[in-house]
């Protein structure tokens, strides 16, 4: 129990760290939100910057500590602003159209490249010797490659050569959005050349880490004793070695998210999916505060939540964490 | 009759050490090598590269097409004819020289932090541990996105500077953890005892203990660095006044290098980057490996060519000498 | 090697009810593992003759990198590679197997699953590190059952509970986890663990060392008491020589992968034959009795990597002559009438006097 209590309050702390960097970022920035939507509409009167810089919230409207209390109050009531790039949208209509894209291409990607990894890791540790370990450098090249490059590679294979999956996009142009086959199934055909990118290149990253504990573990005695039981190799494998070897995983786990969700980001601005990443790399280039802090408020606090999941796996996992402080 | 013992003088000890190199090598597995030397090679690609170049990498020449390699342009041109191969050589400079800076500086944050943690315990262990996750949580490439697309700058020490301060966090977390297990050994604390100054006990008795990691360390944030860098400059968050490896990238893809098939162009910098990125891969498993001998040797499971798991029961393989 | 006379002799059963199988339960002949490393190969136990009788508790002395855990561990063939065994025979001939016994070193990996722990059962040294730390004592004592024993869940129930009825610890602590329990009791949950499906032979891997003395006496009271109970063989491997004089029916010394004496425990405690016997004998004292000069054995234990030829306690004897480079280590009787007390030194008697020290420095007392 003193362990999660702990890692509660270090999330609170990091989620107030997070929220107060996203408050700083558009003020410490050159530019200006109300100038760049002033120059996109040569028609509005002066006096419409006035209820323009309420609305985004920039402008000098008191000390920054009550700008900063204002942000929070805004922040509690889920009010992140309006776009400016996609005016008149509000950031929050903006999020809720593209985070389900992202989390549907980097969730199943990421949880499937973690199971995959593992189970290839735990066989690669058990058989050493093996094909598996003979293609050790295989994966290292992988999990160097950057997630880009190898997208790039696949796109020219694939999709220009063998025209067999799409290019770029979500969906095919002139489909709606809805929960009708042909654009689910078109919207599955987008999202593998992607999906496969990031499975192949991170699968490697946990192939290789739990191998390498899974090495240690065996050498444990508690390994020897469980064969020395005559115990069956599966049980030996899995609920003696692994079992153990995969905690350190499940740390890493929450500390590799943040990774996961970088390569995760440029996946989709080379194939232009129509995510998360993708929205805020437009946005940092209008110049759109206001969708810009949203969008990194809502992916610090996915990151934050992931952590926390994993953290809250691993105190089941491992039952001496329920005495101790720390990991 | 009585013989006289022999004196056994202790064999081990009686060993002349050989030479630092000479033991180094033997005792360095065969990642670490392999690893490093081509590590060594990219680093003096980057020395000498730019020397090396044919041409000017941004020289353009009137023509409208790629062209694929050929005798006056080993790695082909771009659309707008400039030399690939230059480009390589020059880009390689700058993403290696990010990467090794970013690396001094996040590494020296990290051993500063972390060995303070580490040592000092308490409040100010609760204090830097809390500080180091908390930027270990915060999403680094959209913070980095965000900055760095607002702050376009020329030259490389600001870069790296940013990606410093994002990327220790997770160098320090694991040089604390060692501290904690060597604060506790009996040598350190035959040390505070006797009086030794904090400074030299953490110089001289805990430092010399954690080189291998601080080193992996290190090798991990230039990778990191080099694959972060490669990724903002390819999306063109990076300044275009110099050559790197993700601007060749940046351009390749906004030429639409993919679709008009000049592979040329667009391989050579991200095969670069993987090569530059394994070898650092190859050199820290290189180096997990003296730090724990149980993962040596991966191949070396085969006795008289039959291949044995750890699962499998104690070969009998009678008459082997 | 020995011959058939002396095997036979000399694993004469000492319990009374083990006058009937005349036969050793767990035999292990002419027993050598290599080790198949980068430098080469090195031979880690060579042509060791070990063998239990039904019943019997058998001490394995020798200090640490003799080779006494890799020959328990090798006879059951847990060695990982590169570890090779590269000769010998180990039989084990318990009620529950095909008459004849069975030899080890030829079963499938699938016979040999279902040897283990079921006929012969492993106490390791640190019960801590031999205990799965993510698995409740109840699993860990239950997988063991259900992968020998095909039980109900009544009865499974019922034998997990008699098991730490059998070495007193309370039955709520089958729901603990490893590291809830203090160190004398994971001992005792891994003595209950090893005798969960009755195994005939049960080897004893330095089981007290990493425990304090007065529990430490607690736990062996516990374990000849279960011993004479439910008669199993026991094979106890330890470095502390004065434990085995106490408790141990026979003992048998290693030294440098070989073995040099075995004898009944008054035999060598009394009589003791090969010098590196005496001097271990020579390097504790004795809580009463007379003080006397510690002796110690000057030197250290062999590299096996370097072992010299003939006996490798060579350079380290008080009796060595240049003849002892060139000894076969044949284990011979040591002294007349005593068929059991057999020695691998050829050239020093029982009782034959200690030569003075050659050098007053020679010999610093190093106790092992």
């Amino acid at each position: 129990m003193p362990f999660l209590v702990r890692r509660l309050g270090f999330y609170v702390v990091a989620a107030w760290a997070a929220v107060t960097v996203n408050f700083f970022i558009p003020r410490a920035m050159p530019g200006n939100a109300v100038d760049t939507m002033m120059a996109k509409f040569p028609n509005l009167q002066a006096q419409a910057r006035r209820a323009l810089q309420a609305e985004f919230g920039v402008g000098h409207q008191g000390s920054l500590l009550h700008q900063y209390w204002v942000y929070l109050g805004n922040l509690v009531h889920l009010n992140l602003g309006t776009s400016v790039s996609l005016y008149p949208d509000k950031v929050t209509s903006v999020l809720a159209s593209t985070v389900p894209w992202t989390l549907a291409l980097v969730g199943t990607a990421t949880i499937i490249s973690f199971a995959l990894g593992t189970l290839l890791g735990i066989l690669a540790a058990w058989r050493r010797g093996g094909w598996l370990d003979q293609s050790l450098p295989a994966f290292t090249f992988l999990q160097a490659t950057p997630y880009f490059f190898l997208a790039l590679v696949v796109i020219q294979f694939f999709a220009v050569d063998l025209h067999a999956f799409p290019i770029s996009g979500g969906y095919s142009l002139g489909l709606q959005p809805g929960w009708n086959w042909s654009f689910i199934g078109s919207a599955i055909d987008h999202a593998l050349l992607p999906a496969l990118t990031i499975i192949a290149t991170s699968m490697a990253g946990w192939m290789l880490q739990m191998r390498n504990v899974t090495i240690t573990t065996i050498g444990e005695d508690y390994v020897l004793a469980a064969q020395a039981k005559g115990l069956s190799s599966r049980r030996v494998i899995f609920t003696y070695a692994a079992r153990n070897a995969i905690l350190p995983n499940i740390a890493g786990f929450a500390l590799a998210i943040g990774f996961v969700v970088a390569g995760a980001l440029v996946m989709e601005i080379v194939f232009s999916y129509p995510g998360v990443g993708f929205t805020l790399y437009n946005a940092v280039q209008a110049n759109d505060y206001p969708l810009t802090q949203g969008i990194f408020l809502v992916i610090s606090f996915a990151v934050l939540f992931a952590c926390m999941i994993a953290d809250l796996v691993y105190v089941l996992a491992d039952p001496r964490t329920r005495t101790r402080q720390a990991y | 009759m009585s013989v006289a013992a022999p004196l056994v003088a202790d064999a081990r000890t009686q060993q002349r050490a050989a030479p630092v190199w000479r033991r180094l090598s033997r005792s360095m597995p065969l990642k670490a090598k392999i690893g490093g030397a081509i590590f060594g090679l990219f680093i003096l690609i980057a020395i000498i590269g730019p020397a090396l170049a044919p041409y000017d990498p941004s020289a353009t020449t009137g023509q409208t097409q790629a062209l694929a390699p050929n005798v006056h342009h080993l790695l082909g041109t771009t659309s707008t004819g400039q030399d690939v191969l230059s480009q390589l050589l020059v880009g390689l400079r700058s993403t290696v020289v990010l990467g090794l800076m970013t690396g001094v500086i996040a590494t020296v944050l990290a051993v500063l932090v972390g060995v303070t943690a580490g040592f000092l315990g308490g409040v100010a262990d609760e204090g830097l541990s809390l500080v180091a996750n908390v930027f270990l949580v915060l999403p680094a490439l959209p913070l980095l996105i965000v900055v760095l697309g607002y702050l376009r700058t020329g030259s490389l020490l600001p870069v790296a500077i940013v990606l410093s301060v994002l990327g220790w966090a997770w160098g320090a977390r694991v040089i604390r953890a060692q501290t904690l297990t060597l604060r506790n050994r009996d040598y350190v604390l035959a040390a505070r005892e006797t009086g030794e100054r904090t400074w030299r006990i953490i110089a001289f008795e805990i430092l010399p203990n954690e080189v291998s990691l601080i080193a992996a360390s290190f090798v991990s944030t230039v990778l990191y660095a080099v694959l972060t860098s490669v990724a903002l400059a390819f999306i063109g968050l990076a300044s275009f006044s110099g050559w790197s490896l993700g601007t060749m990238l940046y351009w390749a893809t906004g030429q639409e290098a993919v679709q008009l098939g000049a592979w040329w162009w667009y391989v050579p910098p991200g095969l670069s980057v993987a090569l530059l990125g394994m070898s650092l891969v190859l050199l820290n498993f290189g180096l997990d490996e003296i730090g724990n001998p149980r993962l040596r040797d991966g191949g070396r499971r085969k006795i008289k060519g039959a291949r044995w798991r750890a699962s499998d029961p104690t070969p009998v393989i009678r008459g082997l000498l | 090697m020995s011959t058939p006379e002396q095997t036979a002799v000399g694993t004469a059963p000492v319990t009374e009810e083990a006058a009937a199988t005349a036969l050793p339960v767990l035999e292990i002949r002419d027993f050598s593992i290599s080790f198949a490393t980068e430098s080469g190969n090195v031979k880690a136990v060579r042509n060791v003759d070990l063998s239990l009788a039904p019943g019997e508790i058998v001490g394995l002395a020798g200090e640490s990198g003799s080779g006494k855990s890799t020959l328990a561990l090798g006879a059951c063939r847990l060695l990982r590679p590169p570890a090779v065994i590269t000769g010998g025979s180990v039989v084990y001939r318990g009620r529950r197997v095909a008459p004849g016994g069975v030899e080890i070193l030829e079963l499938t990996p699938h016979e040999l699953r279902a040897l283990r722990w079921r006929e012969i059962a492993i106490v390791f040294q640190s019960a801590m590190n031999a205990l799965n730390p993510v698995l409740r004592v109840e699993a860990q004592l239950g997988d063991v059952i259900d992968a020998h024993l095909d039980l109900r869940r009544e009865e499974k129930r019922e034998r997990l509970d008699s098991l730490l009825d059998m070495v007193g610890i309370p039955r709520a602590r089958l729901r603990s986890y490893p590291h809830e329990l203090s160190g004398g009791m994971r001992q005792r949950i891994m003595i209950a663990m090893a005798l969960a499906t009755n195994p005939e032979v049960v080897i004893m891997d330095e089981p007290t060392t990493a425990l304090d003395v007065v529990v430490q006496r607690e736990i062996l009271a516990e374990v000849a008491e279960l011993q004479k109970e439910l008669k199993f063989a026991v094979l106890f491997i330890t470095h502390d020589l004065s434990l085995l004089l106490e408790i141990a029916d026979r003992i048998a010394m290693l030294y440098g992968g070989q073995m040099v004496e075995t004898g009944t425990a008054e035999q060598i405690h009394h009589g003791t034959a090969h010098p590196y016997t005496r001097g271990l004998l020579n390097s504790f004292p004795s809580v009463r009795g007379p003080r006397r000069q510690l002796a110690g054995i000057p030197g250290s234990p062999p590299d096996p990597r370097d072992m010299p030829p003939g006996c490798p306690f060579g350079p380290r004897c008080r009796f060595a002559r240049p003849e002892c480079s060139t000894v076969d280590m044949q284990l011979l009787p040591a002294e007349v009438d005593e068929p059991q007390h057999l020695t691998a030194c050829p050239f020093v008697k029982v009782g034959e006097t200690e030569p003075a020290p050659a050098a007053a420095t020679a010999s610093h007392g190093e106790v092992l």
